[in-house]
């Protein structure tokens, strides 16, 4: 082991002095988490990613705010009326109003964004750290059935899966249907999570710190929480905020293909679906949603690319 | 003449070999230690030494439980290391510990060194009440030269010798009786090397420590040791106190390396006779019958290939495994 | 090829008040103030240092393979046969590279790219600059393998380098600096990472190397054995700077500067045993905070008044012998 090239950080060059000498006086301890945040607070690409998704995380918890009109508010006379003062989005060839739709339709993207990330994140993530500690035969079995998973195409699945649950033409409840579309998604791409997390955590099963940890008799469950899960959560975060943003895609797929979330219940994606015969006489009814899909996602994105780079040490 | 508090008999260990895309089959096996057997004395330091591939690094691993031996056995103070387990098992941890070799990867980026330091009383929460970790913390980076003021500080707050000076106070924790320093200053700068150096040599006297030191430097280990081994391709094929080794070897690999060492005086430049290998180290897959070393040796005869010589007393008076082994002074 | 009848050593490399600093996000740090020194051809020049003491930077500005932001060369020269390297367009640097002035580094895996065969590495040199064919590219990379003792070089000139144990990676490495014939080589470290018997090899190597083709030969190194065994003459490095700089059997016999004396206390010796090592207390300094006068005051037992405030210059202290202190007599008179 050598010491670090000097061109890449000064501070860590071998034996000099870090920039915290004792000579200069008490500095507070600066974790690595603490420095991310330092370095990300700065950064305008996160501060403006963070601040689009609080706004969509506010529309979502109070669309009340942001809509005096309710989803459901219909006026078959304004059908199809491009934006205007009183509907800013428009209407659609329902009477909807198209602003009052969107509005609304954020909760559901959202809810099911969230949820499928958590449990796609959890899921992965314990059986990649099952897979990548225990190592072997364990190992093999885990990754194997992974790879089943992960050699679904997407599309295909969430259709036979989404389609046995509903027939089609049926038209289940809000909570109901968000908690399949949320499970389908889960259940496609957990795989991706657990491949992230078992290699992070092969990597860091190697790193001498662990070694040491073992050496003094440290038990199983304090060499996974206490070593290797901080120092593999961070590609698993970046991967987690990425991955929010794929998941409001999905369900905006799913939507269009009539099997995800479909009315009555609301969400951009079931709004994108709506559009699909309209488009080219009332561009409104659809760019205004995909729009919002769009523009959230991509802070999902600019936000994990943040992050990673706040998080990955070497690049500071 | 007391009790060796470490005997190492016989220690082999294998590493398979695995070929295979779906499941996978053991094709071949990795010797990496093959038939160790040593004694370690209370107070003492051995020191190891062997070039890249020679199995010592693999030893200590093996030595702290962190792999499992393939056959042998080691006894610390009488007891069966390799049998015990559970409660028994952690009783060892306390008595045998380890510092390793890279100060940038053996501290856990994300705990502070009071952590760090504090983390052995916390797995063995009977060496010490909950009360007086804190001071027993401070009290271990006092001895280790660190200002105990830093208990906070994150690793990458500190320069390579610190973090190492941390390492050894983690060691230092639970008072062990053993340490074992897997190239625990290779990675220094030469200035902070002396430094991390007089600290172990001033800890071996003031807590009674005995250290299996393993590196590759010749000159820093003959600094430290009591007693010196020398490994090749898995084997001790020499041992003996610090003098036996470097003022009279025996084995014609020792003799080889301890030649190719440079010594810092220029006066002696074209003087040094220099025993120069042929070839390069044998696989460890398959190493070459008999004597291993017989392929890059000058005085290999028929016999090198037919019988491995045994680790016994020859020419020098010290434990020498060469059919022909002689002494022979090669450091001025 | 060049005139390698000519046993007369002519000046290759000066360099000259050399400062280079490093524009980092915690502040400037100065990596160089003020290096200076000179490279004959036939003749082995060491740098030592240790971590931080700007060895490798200089090397790598000597070069031009430093990244340029974050790093700034504020003042200066590097000449090679008297062209000004620094001001010279870049073409010109690239073409000098390699063919003038080579490097190899201390790990060859990472050195080499391990997606090509080390026969095209070298040919591809040849065939780019020297215009080759193939089949004399192919010819010549297994003629310079042969060289440096690679055996069966003809079927090893189409292994990938992962293929190559650490001794012959380096041994590969030598061989494609070479290719070009450059006049002068740098080595940056380039035994650290082996085991003892194969530096041995390498060394060897290096010096009749050097010795066939007078060529002038920068050995960068923290080792003061090595030093001891091959080198003509020595600089010594710490906090961006030269602290002394004296023929090798002049340095050794007695050292002129506190830090190289002190460094030379403080190194376990293969021929002694066993007194406590003598240490410098404390650490380098942070490049982005030197102290001022004497970068090494702070951990120098001599350190009076004077050393905080003023900065040494490089006192004469013999035939072609320099020393960066303010008692540079003194400590040389010592030994």
């Amino acid at each position: 082991m050598t010491d670090p090239n000097i061109a890449a950080d000064l501070s860590h060059v071998g034996e000099v002095a870090p920039v915290t000498d004792p000579a200069n006086g008490p500095h507070k301890p600066r974790s690595l988490w603490g420095d991310a945040w330092r370095q990300l607070r700065r950064k305008p690409l996160f501060l403006l990613s963070v601040f689009i998704i609080l706004v969509v995380v506010v529309i979502a918890i109070a669309p009340g705010l942001f809509s005096s009109r309710a989803a459901d508010f219909s006026d078959l006379n304004h059908a199809n009326e491009s934006p205007s003062a009183d509907a800013w989005f428009g209407y659609d060839n329902q009477g909807y109003d198209v602003y009052a739709r969107t509005i609304y339709g954020a909760r559901a993207s959202l809810l099911v964004g969230i949820f499928a990330t958590l449990l796609t994140v959890l899921i992965g993530s314990i059986v990649g750290i099952i897979a990548g500690y225990y190592g072997r035969w364990i190992d093999s079995v885990l990754s194997r059935f992974g790879d089943i998973f992960a050699g679904l195409p997407f599309v295909l699945g969430a259709i036979v899966i989404l389609t046995t649950f509903n027939p089609p033409d049926s038209h289940p409840g809000e909570v109901r249907i968000i908690a399949q579309v949320v499970g389908s998604i889960s259940v496609l791409t957990w795989p991706v999570a657990m491949r992230i997390m078992r290699s992070a955590t092969l990597v860091a099963k190697q790193l001498d710190y662990v070694k040491a940890a073992r050496g003094l008799g440290a038990s199983t469950s304090r060499i996974i929480f206490r070593h290797l899960l901080p120092n593999t959560i961070a590609p698993v975060l970046v991967y987690a905020t990425i991955a929010l943003g794929a998941a409001i895609g999905a369900e905006a797929t799913l939507a269009y293909l009539g099997i995800g979330i479909r009315s009555p219940v609301v969400s951009w994606g079931v709004e994108i679906s709506d559009a699909r015969d309209y488009f080219q006489n009332v561009p409104h009814m659809l760019l205004f949603p995909a729009g919002f899909v769009t523009i959230t996602v991509l802070a999902f994105v600019m936000l994990g690319d943040a992050v990673r780079q706040a998080l990955d040490p070497k690049a500071r | 003449m007391p009790d060796p508090i470490l005997q190492v008999s016989e220690l082999v260990k294998y590493f398979p070999v695995l070929s295979g895309v779906l499941f996978r089959r053991t094709v071949g096996q990795v010797k990496a230690v093959d038939g160790v057997s040593f004694d370690l004395m209370p107070g003492e330091t051995l020191g190891v030494v062997g070039e890249s591939g020679c199995g010592k690094s693999t030893l200590a691993q093996v030595l702290m439980r962190l792999e499992e031996p393939t056959s042998g056995t080691a006894f610390f103070e009488g007891r069966d290391m390799f049998k015990m387990r559970g409660p028994e098992l952690r009783r060892l941890r306390r008595n045998i510990q380890i510092v390793l070799q890279d100060p940038y990867t053996s501290l856990n980026p994300r705990m502070t060194v009071g952590d760090i330091v504090g983390e052995p009383f916390e797995i063995h929460s009977e060496v010490a009440p909950k009360g007086s970790r804190g001071a027993k913390v401070r009290e271990l980076l006092d001895v280790v030269g660190l200002n105990p003021e830093h208990i906070n500080r994150y690793p990458h707050q500190f320069s390579g010798g610190q973090r190492q000076r941390i390492g050894i106070a983690r060691a230092l924790a639970l008072r062990p009786k053993v340490i074992i320093c897997d190239e625990a200053v290779s990675a220094l700068d030469v200035s902070i090397q002396a430094q991390v150096m007089n600290l172990l040599g001033q800890l071996q006297g003031e807590f009674g420590l005995s250290y299996v030191f393993i590196a590759h430097d010749l000159s820093v280990v003959r600094h430290l040791s009591t007693r010196v081994a020398v490994m090749y391709l898995g084997k001790i094929v020499e041992i003996g106190t610090e003098d036996d080794i470097y003022a009279h070897p025996s084995h014609p690999y020792t003799q080889a390396l301890l030649s190719a060492v440079p010594v810092a005086d220029p006066a002696l430049r074209g003087n040094r006779q220099i025993i120069r290998l042929e070839g390069d180290v044998p696989s460890p897959v398959d190493p070459p019958s008999g004597c291993r070393f017989r392929t890059r040796c000058w005085k290999v005869q028929d016999i090198c290939a037919r019988e491995e010589p045994a680790l016994s007393i020859r020419a020098g008076g010290h434990l020498s495994a060469c059919h022909f082994a002689e002494e022979r002074s090669v450091v001025p | 090829m060049q005139e390698m009848l000519n046993t007369e050593q002519e000046t290759l490399l000066e360099i000259e008040d050399l400062h280079v600093e490093f524009r980092t996000s915690d502040g400037v740090a100065n990596v160089l103030n003020g290096v200076g020194y000179n490279v004959r051809s036939g003749e082995t020049l060491a740098i030592l240092g240790e971590s931080g003491s700007g060895k490798s930077v200089t090397a790598q500005t000597i070069m031009g393979i430093l990244d340029m932001p974050p790093a700034v060369v504020t003042a200066g020269s590097i000449r090679f046969h008297g062209e000004e390297l620094l001001t010279a367009s870049a073409n010109r640097r690239t073409e000098i590279r390699g063919d003038g002035i080579a490097m190899i580094f201390q790990d060859a895996l990472s050195a080499l790219n391990p997606v090509f065969t080390v026969g095209f590495q070298i040919e591809e040199q040849l065939r780019v600059r020297r215009g080759m064919t193939r089949r004399e590219a192919r010819q010549r990379a297994i003629e310079l393998l042969d060289l440096v003792r690679i055996p069966a070089a003809k079927t090893r000139v189409k292994d990938y380098p992962h293929q190559f144990s650490g001794g012959m990676r380096q041994r590969a490495m030598i061989a494609m600096s070479l290719a070009l014939d450059p006049e002068l080589l740098i080595a940056d470290e380039p035994t650290t990472a082996l085991d003892v018997t194969v530096q041995v090899q390498i060394m060897e190597l290096l010096a009749e190397i050097q010795a066939e083709r007078h060529m002038g030969l920068i050995l960068i190194t923290h080792d003061l054995a090595v030093v001891a065994e091959v080198a003509d003459r020595i600089a010594v490095m710490y906090a961006g700077r030269i602290v002394e700089q004296a023929e090798v059997a002049e340095l050794f016999r007695a050292p002129g500067h506190p830090y190289t004396e002190a460094l030379m206390n403080s190194i376990p010796r293969l021929d002694l045993k066993g007194q406590t090592l003598k240490t410098i207390t404390g650490l380098p300094p942070s490049l982005l905070n030197i102290p001022p006068g004497c970068p090494f005051h702070p951990r120098c037992e001599r350190a009076v008044d004077r050393c905080e405030t003023e900065r040494p210059e490089q006192h004469n202290i013999g035939f072609g012998r320099v020393s960066a202190c303010h008692f540079a007599e003194e400590v040389v008179a010592r030994a």
